[in-house]
C-alpha cells in the first residue's frame, strides 16, 4: 500500500493535453449545433425600453433572437452552496426582465447557423434604454457601507475576542493604516462556455464549470426539469480559479436558446464578456491596527474591511477571515462591511478572503516589526499561534515554524538589508520580504464508485472535476494503491453529473473530499473479491482469514506468504463475473453542520447504505475530529530588484515552504503552489480591473489592458513541502493545496519592495508610477 | 460580445474593422472574388450589408489538404475548431493577446485568431494535432509532459506550438531570452518554470 501516492508521476491526462485531445466544453462534436452570441448592455443602470431585432433577425443564418420578451420563464433557485448549486446573481436571473444592473450585462442572445453570422447579427441588435444614474465609484460610496449578516455558507463576518480597543490603548507600539486592493479578474484561459443539447425532455449541457453537480442542480431547479433528466459534463476545464464555481448565465442561456430554437446551442463567451458577466474579485479597503508590547507580543489586532458587491447578490470577500487565528493575540476585532455598486457580482477567486486579507495583515506586521526594530521573521515567531485561539481548538497538524526556518535559509534571509532603500546589486535596489501563508483545510461529503473488470483494469467514477489541479492523476494514484494495481491499469472518470456526487472544485477541498471515498470504494471492491475467494474452494485462499490477505501487483495473497494467492482477475473468471464494483460515501465535513442524509430510495442513499459495511468509510467517519482546527500554513519569501530611476520591479527569486499535510504528487503539487504564487505576484504588481469613474463600465477588459503575469515576469521559484500527513483530516493525510500559494505572496513582494526602496505602497498593484513619485 | 464600439465605428466610416480586415485579407489572398469585393468595396453601411458569400478555400493542415466552403469572415482558428473539428488550437481571447491559438504557418508561429482562413490558402499549417508522429510524441510534447508544463491544459497547445517555433527560430539562448520570446503565450495556471525547463531540454537535446 501507499506505493504510488506521493510519487511525482506524470499527469495521467497529460498525453491528451499535449496532443490537443482533451475536450473542453465548447469542443464536443455535437451535430447540427447553432451558435449563440449574446448582446450585452451598454449602459450601467436602467431599463431596456426596446430591443429592435428587426434588422438582425433578417440577417442570413439567424435562427432567432432571444430576449426577455420571448424567452422562457425561470424558477428562482434556492441554494448558496456552490457544490449544491449557487446561481451567482440571485436577483438577476438571465433575461427575466428589462432591468440593467451593470455594464456588459447579457440582455439578448442571437442564435445563428455560424458563429460569424451570430456575431455580426448581435452587433445589429438596436437597444433603446431608459438610463438611470448608476452608483459608481467604490471610495466615494464608502459611507453607504452596511454590515452583512454573514458571508458565503453562513461564514461569520464580525468576529471579536477580548477588548481590542481597550488593549490598543495600553499598547506600547502601534500601527494603523489602510490598505487597498483593486478588482481582480480570474482570467482563466478558457472563457466560460456552454453547449446545450435537448433530446426530447432530456437536457445535456457541456459546461465549463467547477461543479457539474451544482450546475445540474441549478438547471433542474431553474428550468423546472426533473434532476434525472439533466446531465452536465465537464471532462476538461480550462482553469477556473473560482470564476466557474458559482454558476453564471451561460449554461442557462444555452439551454433556454436550445429549447426555444430547437437546436443544440453553443455559447462561448468572448473574453471581454467574461470580465463583466462571469465574476471577479471585489475591491477592498482594509483598515488594520496592530498593538504590541515592547517585546513584540501582539496585544490587539483590528481588521476592518469594506468591500463591494452588486445590486443583484451579496458576496462578502472575508478579508479578515484569517486574522483571528493567524497570530496569537488576546484581543481581536474583525469586521466586514459592504458597499453596493452597479457592477457585476463578485465571487470567490483563488483564496477568497485570505488572498487580499493576508496582503494587508502581513504588510501591517512588517510595519510593526520596523517600529519595534525587530526582524519581521522574528516578530512572526514571537506571535506564533500554537492553538486556534478563536475556535479554542488545537491544530490537527501545524509545522509553520519549520516553514519559516527552511524558507529563510533557502532565500538567504540573513542577506536582508536591515535598513531599507540603501542596498544595491549593480544599479538595482535590492530588497527582501516575507509573509505567512495560510488557508483552511476543507473537506465535504463525497462519494465514488470503483469497478474492477475481468480483464484486469479498474475504473473509478466520481462526480467531481479536474480544473487543472491534477485530480485525475491523484485519484488514479489513490485508486491504484487501494487496488494494488499499476497506474496504467486504472482509469479515473470525472466531470459527469451521472457519476456519484463528488465535491465541487473550490475551497481547496477536492483531494481531501474525494480521495477518501475513492480509496474506500476501491478497497470495498477488493474486499468483496477477497470474500468471494475465501468462500471459493477453487481459490488458493479458500478458508484463509480475511485479515491475513493483502493486495499488490494485481494479486491478492497472504501477507506472510506472497506465493499463496492469485491474480484479482482469477477470482472473477472462476466465478464467471465480468466485474465487481463498490460504492462508497464518506460523510465527513469540516463545515459546522453535517449534510443531510440522501433521500430514501435515491442512488446516494444506496451508496450510504453500502458504506455502512465499508471498513475504510467507517474508520474515517468514526475519527473524532471535534477537538481540531484544520489549517494549512506556509512561509513566503521574496527577493526583488527595483530600478531606482524607472521604478520597475523585477522579482528575482521566490521561495515558498508549505505545510499542507501529505503531498499526494510532488510534481503536480509544486506546480500548483507555484501557480498560486504567480497569482499573488500578479496581484502585487500588475493586475487591476478598472472601471470608468463616470459611467461605471469596465475599461481594462482585455489581456492587453488587464495585465497578468507572463513568462518574462517569472523568476525561478523554489517550493518546499514539510510533507507531514495530517491523519485527522483524512486517512490519506492530504489537506488542500490549490489556494494557499497565493496567500501571503502579495505581502511578501510589497515588503520586499519596501525593503528595497523605503517606500511603503499600501495600494495594490505596486506599479512603477507609485514608486517614482 | 459587446459590439457597440465596432458598431459606432461602422456608422462613422461605413465599415467595421472585421470587414476591413476581411477585405484586405481577400485582396491579399489574390482570390477571384470580384463580385464580393465590388460589393464590399462599395462600403455599404452595416445594416445594408449583403450576406458574405461563401468562398472555397483549400487549406493544407498537418500535411493533408482540406477544402472548405467558408464565410470569408472565418478566422483560421475558427476554421480549425468549428469547421474541421480540430479543437486542439484554443480560443482564449480571439484578439491575439493570449497565444492559446498559436499554430505554425510555414514553420513560423502565428496567432491563428488573427488570420482569416482565406488568407491561408497555400500556407502549410501545423497544429498541435500534427506534431506527434502517430503514437510517438514530438520531443516538445514529451518534454511538456515530463516537466509538467501545464495544469488545465488550455494554453498548452499554443505554448507547445510556440515553443517549437521558438526553437526553430534559434534566437533564444538564455533563460531570459526564452522567457521573453515565450511571453506571447499566457499560462494563467502559472506553469512557466516548467515550460522553461521543457523548452531547454528540447533545445539542448
Amino acid at each position: 500500500m501507499n506505493e504510488l501516492t506521493g510519487k511525482p508521476i506524470d499527469r495521467v491526462d497529460g498525453r491528451l493535453k499535449v496532443t490537443g485531445g482533451a475536450t473542453y466544453a465548447a469542443e464536443f462534436p455535437v451535430k447540427n449545433v447553432a451558435y449563440g452570441v449574446t448582446v450585452t448592455s451598454t449602459i450601467t443602470k436602467g431599463r431596456i425600453k426596446n430591443i429592435d431585432t428587426g434588422a438582425a433577425g433578417k440577417m442570413p443564418g439567424v435562427l432567432g433572437i432571444m430576449t426577455s420578451e420571448n424567452c422562457m420563464q425561470l424558477h428562482f433557485p434556492a441554494g448558496s452552496d456552490p457544490g449544491a448549486g449557487k446561481y451567482a446573481e440571485k436577483d438577476l436571473l438571465p433575461l427575466q426582465n428589462d432591468r440593467v444592473f451593470y455594464g456588459g450585462q447579457h440582455i439578448a442572445v442571437v442564435v445563428a447557423e455560424t458563429f460569424e453570422q451570430a456575431e455580426h447579427a448581435a452587433a445589429m441588435v438596436k437597444v433603446e434604454y431608459a438610463e438611470q444614474t448608476p452608483v459608481v465609484g467604490f471610495e466615494k460610496n464608502a459611507l453607504t457601507a452596511y454590515k452583512p449578516a454573514s458571508g458565503l455558507g453562513g461564514a461569520e463576518t464580525q468576529v471579536k475576542r477580548g477588548d481590542a480597543d481597550a488593549a490598543m490603548q495600553t499598547a506600547a507600539v502601534k500601527t494603523d493604516a489602510t490598505y487597498t486592493t483593486p478588482v481582480f479578474s480570474h482570467n482563466a484561459m478558457e472563457p466560460h462556455a456552454s453547449l446545450a443539447v435537448w433530446e426530447g425532455d432530456q437536457l445535456t449541457v457541456y459546461d465549463a464549470t467547477q461543479s457539474v453537480m451544482g450546475v445540474k442542480a441549478l438547471l433542474s431547479a431553474m428550468l423546472g426539469v426533473p434532476a434525472e433528466k439533466v446531465r452536465v459534463i465537464a471532462h476538461y476545464i480550462g482553469g477556473g480559479f473560482g470564476s466557474k464555481g458559482f454558476t453564471w448565465a451561460n449554461p442557462f442561456l444555452a439551454a433556454m436558446a436550445a429549447r426555444q430554437f430547437n437546436r443544440p446551442v453553443k455559447i462561448a463567451l468572448a473574453r471581454q464578456q467574461v470580465y463583466s458577466t462571469a465574476g471577479r474579485r471585489t475591491q477592498t479597503s482594509q483598515k488594520i491596527a496592530l498593538g504590541a508590547d515592547r517585546s513584540g507580543k501582539l496585544l490587539a489586532v483590528k481588521h476592518a474591511t469594506i468591500s463591494e458587491t452588486s445590486f443583484v447578490d451579496e458576496f462578502v470577500e472575508t478579508a479578515g477571515v484569517a486574522t483571528p487565528m493567524l497570530y496569537s493575540s488576546p484581543n481581536v476585532d474583525v469586521s466586514h462591511e459592504l458597499v453596493r455598486l452597479n457592477r457585476g457580482t463578485p465571487c470567490p477567486m483563488r483564496a477568497p478572503g485570505e488572498s487580499v486579507g493576508t496582503y494587508s495583515l502581513e504588510v501591517a506586521m512588517d510595519e510593526l516589526a520596523e517600529k519595534l526594530n525587530i526582524d519581521p521573521l522574528q516578530l512572526r515567531l514571537i506571535n506564533h499561534a500554537d492553538t486556534e485561539e478563536q475556535k479554542k481548538k488545537q491544530f490537527s497538524e501545524k509545522s509553520l515554524k519549520e516553514c519559516y526556518e527552511r524558507g529563510a535559509k533557502a532565500i538567504g534571509w540573513s542577506n536582508c538589508p536591515a535598513k531599507p532603500g540603501l542596498t544595491k546589486e549593480g544599479r538595482y535596489l535590492v530588497g527582501y520580504g516575507m509573509a505567512t501563508a495560510t488557508y483552511p483545510a476543507n473537506r465535504s461529503a463525497s462519494s465514488a464508485k470503483a469497478t474492477l473488470f475481468a480483464d484486469g483494469h479498474a475504473e473509478i467514477l466520481c462526480g467531481t472535476q479536474d480544473i487543472g489541479t491534477g485530480t485525475y492523476t491523484i485519484a488514479t494514484q489513490i485508486a491504484a494503491d487501494a487496488f494494488g494495481l499499476p497506474v496504467d491499469k486504472v482509469t479515473v472518470k470525472l466531470g459527469d453529473s451521472m457519476y456519484p456526487k463528488g465535491a465541487q472544485s473550490g475551497g481547496s477541498q477536492v483531494t481531501a473530499s474525494v480521495g477518501p471515498p475513492i480509496r474506500a470504494a476501491a478497497l470495498g471492491a477488493v474486499d468483496k473479491l477477497i470474500t468471494i475467494a475465501i468462500a471459493d474452494p477453487g481459490s488458493p485462499l479458500h478458508n484463509q482469514k480475511r485479515e491475513d490477505i493483502i493486495t499488490g501487483n494485481g494479486r491478492i495473497f497472504l501477507k506472510d506468504d506472497a506465493n499463496k494467492g492469485e491474480p484479482l482477475v482469477a477470482v472473477l473468471s472462476r466465478k464467471g463475473l465480468d466485474k465487481i464494483e463498490a460504492d462508497a460515501k464518506t460523510n465527513v465535513s469540516t463545515r459546522p453542520s453535517l449534510p443531510a442524509p440522501a433521500p430514501a430510495g435515491s442512488p446516494e442513499a444506496k451508496t450510504e447504505e453500502e458504506s455502512k459495511t465499508n471498513m475504510a468509510v467507517q474508520e474515517d467517519e468514526n475519527t473524532d475530529r471535534s477537538a481540531y482546527a484544520f489549517h494549512s500554513f506556509g512561509a513566503q519569501f521574496v527577493k526583488v530588484l527595483v530600478d531606482p530611476d524607472l521604478g520597475t520591479i523585477k522579482v528575482d527569486k521566490i521561495v515558498g515552504v508549505m505545510d499542507i499535510g501529505k503531498v499526494m504528487n510532488l510534481k503536480t503539487a509544486v506546480n500548483q503552489i507555484k501557480g498560486g504564487m504567480i497569482f499573488g505576484l500578479g496581484m502585487a504588481l500588475m493586475e487591476n480591473l478598472q472601471y470608468d469613474p463616470n459611467n461605471g463600465r469596465i475599461v481594462t477588459r482585455d489581456l492587453v489592458q488587464y495585465l497578468v503575469p507572463v513568462h518574462a515576469d517569472i523568476p525561478e521559484i523554489e517550493v518546499q513541502f514539510i510533507d507531514r500527513p495530517d491523519l485527522y483530516i483524512s486517512p490519506l493525510g492530504a489537506r488542500g493545496i490549490g489556494e494557499i500559494g497565493v496567500t501571503g505572496m502579495a505581502a511578501a513582494i510589497a515588503n520586499a519592495v519596501y525593503n528595497a526602496t523605503g517606500k511603503r505602497i499600501r495600494d495594490l498593484p505596486i506599479t512603477p508610477d507609485k514608486l517614482i513619485v | 460580445m459587446d459590439n457597440s464600439q465596432e458598431d459606432q465605428e461602422a456608422q462613422k466610416t461605413g465599415t467595421t474593422r472585421r470587414q476591413f480586415l476581411g477585405q484586405v485579407g481577400l485582396a491579399s489572398a489574390g482570390l477571384q472574388l470580384v463580385p464580393l469585393l465590388s460589393k464590399a468595396g462599395s462600403m455599404l453601411p452595416d445594416n445594408e450589408a449583403a450576406p458574405a458569400e461563401p468562398v472555397t478555400v483549400s487549406l493544407m493542415v498537418n500535411g493533408s489538404r482540406k477544402t472548405l466552403t467558408l464565410d470569408t469572415r472565418v478566422t483560421l482558428l475558427d476554421a480549425l475548431r468549428e469547421k474541421l473539428q480540430m479543437t486542439g488550437s484554443k480560443k482564449g481571447c480571439d484578439h491575439g493577446q493570449c497565444g492559446a491559438c498559436t499554430v505554425l504557418a510555414d514553420g513560423r508561429r502565428i496567432n491563428s485568431c488573427l488570420h482569416l482562413a482565406v488568407m491561408c490558402e497555400g500556407t502549410e499549417v501545423t497544429t498541435i494535432e500534427g506534431l506527434a508522429k502517430g503514437e510517438e510524441l514530438h520531443p516538445m510534447q514529451a518534454a511538456f509532459l515530463k516537466h509538467d508544463g501545464f495544469q488545465c491544459g488550455y494554453c498548452t497547445p499554443g505554448q507547445i506550438c510556440s515553443a517549437v517555433g521558438l526553437v526553430r527560430e534559434g534566437h533564444a539562448h538564455t533563460d531570459e531570452e526564452i522567457r521573453e520570446q515565450m511571453s506571447g503565450n499566457i499560462c494563467r495556471c502559472g506553469a512557466y518554470n516548467n515550460i522553461l525547463d521543457a523548452i531547454k531540454e528540447v533545445q539542448t537535446a
